[in-house]
């Protein structure tokens, strides 16, 4: 019994309690409405379960490995993920007018994924480096350590990442304490900039923003996913048509249904009772980050859990809002519903590195 | 170490958590966002996008009821519906409908008519409805496009149901036609609430008979609703509607009857109304030239149409109800009945006829068409010899104002109201109608004219075979009928009859309308203008004789020969049969025939014949 009393050590001193319960709500969910939007293709349902049990893997030794090695390894992951990003765009694979992808022989990656984890970690080592004798000059550097990446992810283009890796990299830079009054003057300067920077969006960008704004201009076009998105979450009602009794979903009126639209036959077939559910799953989970951020050892700690906790967020939101119209179609996964390896393996990298907070969580003097 | 790490940290630290709180409150307004949006999605919208989501999924396919048969008096079978293949294209197979159709214009004929109909229908149609690419393949288009159809995917063959006219030209004013609806017919449909009741690839009649009883003969669509995926694919048939067939309708027209007529007009143009003096019902519908409806069943192209729009002959025009021409001399009878019925004239009272009239204090002569005149005449002598200077002489005594009450008694000027679509008015001029058409005053030579029928006044051989049912009955003038009973084709429901709603009385004496009846037996017998028509006829007749100018020839003689065919005058002839108990009226026209004794009355004389023959 040997093995038993293992997964219990792991569990309870490595691994987080909560957190895996919640993440393992999550893929039962995950592989259901895949099923169902799939319309019942186990292969992809099995693909999937793969994904996750690889990214466990993943979360697992992040989880395991000494604290330190968290840090040290922050400032070599964020050169070594901005190299492969400028390869990427040099010698990345091209396909859907985007270059997003590098084949490194042995694996095929999207090094935009791997600055998700990255970066908010250079950022909170740098933070902590310099968390005595920080001056605004700091603030600067740590900006240039964001917008790098960030513009070369827009470069791509990858407007989804862009914004995933800016908020990661926001928010240690917002927990660090950087001035509210600099970030109203960032925000205000980002507004009188934005009518520039529309000139810079790429065609198909710039069509999604105006769709939202009206998706019934271009019912068959570029506002067909938004509408029928909308139609699916709509007529899913309170209670929903049942699983596997979407018509939208199940009839492909939605598209992407088993990636970013994953949301859309949630909704359709569980209805308002289903989104308030994960809605609740989801909290809790950001929840316990927030507490394991509060607790966490040292400044890196808690800057790097804080922005893992919140760029969770934003990931669902952003996923959310497009799925529901409020939000132009970027192309953000539902962490760890959509179906999808990479996502789920950054996403559970993150969750890995909140569990090594955790189990080094500094002891709350009573 | 660490503690003192910490407690110098301490204001960063709570710094920290401050923010930590901010943070927590844009989750929180931000999820309130989502949420808000997802209930104002689910719960408060959520029938509007059911709505929605079930427009998606559910395909309403209509499917066209069978249309009505149409049957004559006897009946035979005037209109009738056969299967045959079209071409649709399917809407949901294409994003470039043009190129799909010039790909199989190479394979199969696709007429300018055929390529505007498509357009139209691409215009309004819905994401998956088919429209209909070409009708009534031919078998051996049917077999050139199966083996090519791998080639249009978009494309499908379906059987369909066309409308046939067994007669053809010889009953095509008389039923008119159906065609597939149009733009226009769709948005008229729309007006009058009916726009669901059709589709876009629907048929409709469009004039004649197919056209006044449409709603009787129509039926009523049937629906599939089909669930379909994203791509229009059919998953399963959900529910079905099924059609209701439309009624049949039987006719008063008798079909050997009309053809004898149509045939007796030989290469002449013209038209020709039977009718039962009694009730109305009309025993045969002539108008000729016709046309062949199944050009337009088929669709038409576009030279075929020009060509009928240009003919001289003008095969589209219903000459029979809608044909408006002089009645000459036919209105002979009627203007006598008011002289005698205005107290004017006398059966016994005589003038003597030098062979022209004048209007006192004018020496303009109005001529008899005989020259020298026909010396002593009272009223019987005026109609079996159709004598102008008489007619002259009454007209301008009894005045245009009491002409025409009397001519609007017998129904002229104004529509009849048999069961077609349209019918002209015709003129029974007047005062008031010459100021309102002309801005003149009426003079009184305009009165003599009128007198034999010539001048202002305008008749539609529909007109003229009432008021000659009038003058047959001696008592009423009758709604003409077409149709006699509606009948369900399934025999769940009574058919329904159709009687006359409106008969007039004539209100004129019987003495009177006798005197008249007589002399236009007498027109019938030796020393009449139409004696030859009824030699050798084993009934008696009754009738009148008109020849009416089409061109005024002035101060030229009018020869037959040389004039062009255009200008010769038009033969009319008025009849009714037996004399003592009619049981058929009638009124023909031949176009530029010439003289109505000679040109008309046979005709006439041809359906008597075969009327009678008929009956035992």
């Amino acid at each position: 019994m040997a093995i038993f009393h293992w997964i219990k050590t792991e569990l309870t001193k490595t691994l987080d309690g909560p957190l895996v319960a919640l993440i393992f709500t999550l893929f039962v969910i995950s592989l259901g409405m895949l099923y169902s939007s799939s319309q019942g293709d186990v292969g992809a349902v099995l693909t999937q379960a793969n994904h996750f049990a690889i990214a466990l893997v993943l979360m697992w030794v992040v989880a395991k490995a000494p604290l330190e090695y968290l840090s040290r390894l922050a400032l070599p992951l964020y050169l070594f993920a901005v190299v492969l990003l400028i390869l990427t765009a040099l010698i990345g694979e091209e396909s859907k007018g985007a270059q997003r992808w590098l084949d490194l022989q042995v694996i095929r990656i999207q090094p935009s994924e791997l600055l998700k984890i990255a970066l908010p970690l250079m950022l909170a080592w740098y933070f902590d480096r310099y968390e005595r004798v920080l001056r605004p000059i700091n603030y600067l550097v740590a900006a240039l350590l964001l917008l790098v990446p960030v513009a070369l992810i827009l470069r791509q283009p990858d407007l989804g990442t862009a914004i995933l890796v800016f908020a990661s990299g926001f928010f240690v830079l917002f927990f660090a304490g950087m001035s509210i009054r600099i970030f109203g003057f960032i925000a205000t300067l980002a507004l009188l900039v934005m009518p520039f920077a529309w000139g810079l969006l790429h065609a198909y960008q710039q069509r999604r923003i105006l769709m939202l704004l009206n998706p019934s201009a271009d019912p068959l076009g570029a506002g067909y996913h938004s509408i029928q998105s909308t139609i699916a979450i709509g007529s899913g009602g309170f209670l929903g048509k049942g699983w596997m009794d979407g018509t939208q979903s199940q009839l492909n009126f939605l598209p992407e249904g088993t990636t970013d639209f994953i949301f859309a036959v949630l909704g359709e077939e569980f209805g308002f009772v289903g989104v308030l559910l994960i809605f609740l799953v989801y909290a809790l989970l950001i929840w316990r980050g927030l507490k394991i951020a509060a607790q966490a050892p040292s400044l890196f700690s808690r800057l790097a859990a804080i922005s893992i906790t919140m760029t969770f967020f934003i990931y669902v939101f952003v996923n959310v809002g497009m799925v529901i119209g409020l939000l132009p179609i970027v192309g953000v996964p539902l962490p760890l519903v959509s179906f999808g390896g990479s996502s789920a393996a950054t996403v559970l990298l993150g969750m890995g590195v909140l569990m090594n907070f955790r189990a080094n969580r500094r002891i709350v003097q009573t | 170490m660490r503690a003192h790490r910490y407690r110098k940290s301490s204001s960063v630290l709570n710094e920290f958590n401050a923010r930590i709180h901010g943070g927590i409150v844009a989750m929180l307004i931000m999820s309130a966002l989502l949420l808000g949006r997802l209930f104002y999605l689910q719960v408060v919208n959520a029938d509007y996008y059911q709505v929605r989501a079930e427009n998606n999924r559910i395909n309403v396919t209509p499917i066209l009821p069978n249309r009505g048969l149409i049957y004559d008096s006897k009946g035979t079978v005037l209109a009738k519906n056969y299967s045959s293949y079209a071409l649709e294209l399917l809407l949901g197979g294409t994003d470039d409908p043009d190129r799909v159709i010039s790909g199989l214009a190479d394979l199969i004929i696709i007429s300018d008519e055929d390529r505007r109909r498509i357009e139209d229908a691409l215009r309004v149609s819905s994401r998956f409805s088919n429209i209909v690419i070409r009708d009534d393949l031919s078998e051996e288009e049917v077999a050139l496009f199966t083996s090519n159809a791998y080639r249009f995917p978009e494309i499908q063959l379906s059987a369909q149901l066309y409308r046939e006219y067994p007669y053809g030209e010889i009953t095509s004013h008389l039923l008119g036609h159906v065609r597939r609806v149009s733009e226009a017919d769709l948005q008229r449909l729309e007006q009058k609430g009916l726009k669901t009741a059709y589709t876009n690839s629907d048929w409709i009649g469009k004039v004649g008979i197919e056209a006044f009883y449409e709603s009787t003969l129509r039926g009523q669509l049937g629906l599939n609703y089909v669930e379909v995926d994203s791509r229009g694919t059919e998953i399963r048939l959900l529910d079905r509607q099924n059609p209701i067939s439309g009624q049949n309708v039987v006719l008063t027209i008798n079909i050997a009857l009309q053809q004898v007529a149509y045939d007796a007009f030989a290469d002449q143009n013209g038209a020709l109304i039977a009718l039962d003096p009694n009730d109305g019902s009309v025993l045969a519908f002539v108008s000729k030239p016709g046309y062949d409806p199944s050009y337009f069943v088929k669709g038409l192209d576009t030279t075929t149409w020009q060509q009928m729009l240009d003919s001289i002959d003008r095969p589209l025009v219903n000459r029979a109800s809608s044909g408006v021409y002089p009645p000459g001399s036919t209105l002979k009878p009627f203007l006598a009945l008011a002289g005698l019925e205005a107290g004017l004239r006398t059966p016994a009272w005589s003038m003597w006829d030098p062979g022209y009239f004048s209007l006192p204090g004018s020496n303009a002569k109005f001529r008899d068409w005989k020259k020298g005149g026909h010396g002593q005449v009272n009223m019987h002598k005026a109609i079996v010899e159709s004598v102008d200077t008489y007619f002259y002489k009454l007209a301008d005594e009894l005045g245009i104002d009491t002409i025409h009450r009397y001519l609007t008694r017998f129904g002229f000027g104004a529509k009849t109201g048999i069961d077609l679509p349209s019918e002209s008015n015709g003129v029974a001029p007047s005062r008031e109608w010459k100021k309102r058409r002309f801005g003149t005053p009426w003079y009184p030579g305009d009165t003599i004219s009128v007198g034999i029928g010539q001048g202002y006044n305008l008749v539609t051989p529909l007109q003229l075979a009432v008021a000659t049912a009038g003058i047959a009955n001696g008592h009423s003038l009758v709604q003409p009928v077409l149709t006699k009973a509606e009948l369900d084709p399934t025999f769940k429901k009574d058919s329904t009859s159709i009687t006359p709603t409106r008969v007039r009385p004539l209100l004129m004496s019987p003495q009177n309308v006798k005197v008249l009846q007589k002399a236009m037996e007498g027109v019938m017998r030796p020393g009449g203008t139409a004696a030859n028509a009824a030699a050798g006829a084993t009934y008696t007749m009754a009738g009148k004789t008109g020849t009416a100018q089409v061109f005024g020839l002035k101060g030229e003689d009018y020869d037959e020969n040389t004039i062009d065919k255009k200008l010769r005058d038009h033969a009319l002839f008025i009849a009714y049969a037996p004399a003592d108990d009619p049981t058929i009226a009638l009124a023909v026209i031949v176009e530029n025939g010439g003289h109505g004794g000679s040109v008309a009355a046979p005709i006439a004389r041809k359906v008597f014949d075969a009327y009678f023959k008929s009956q035992p």
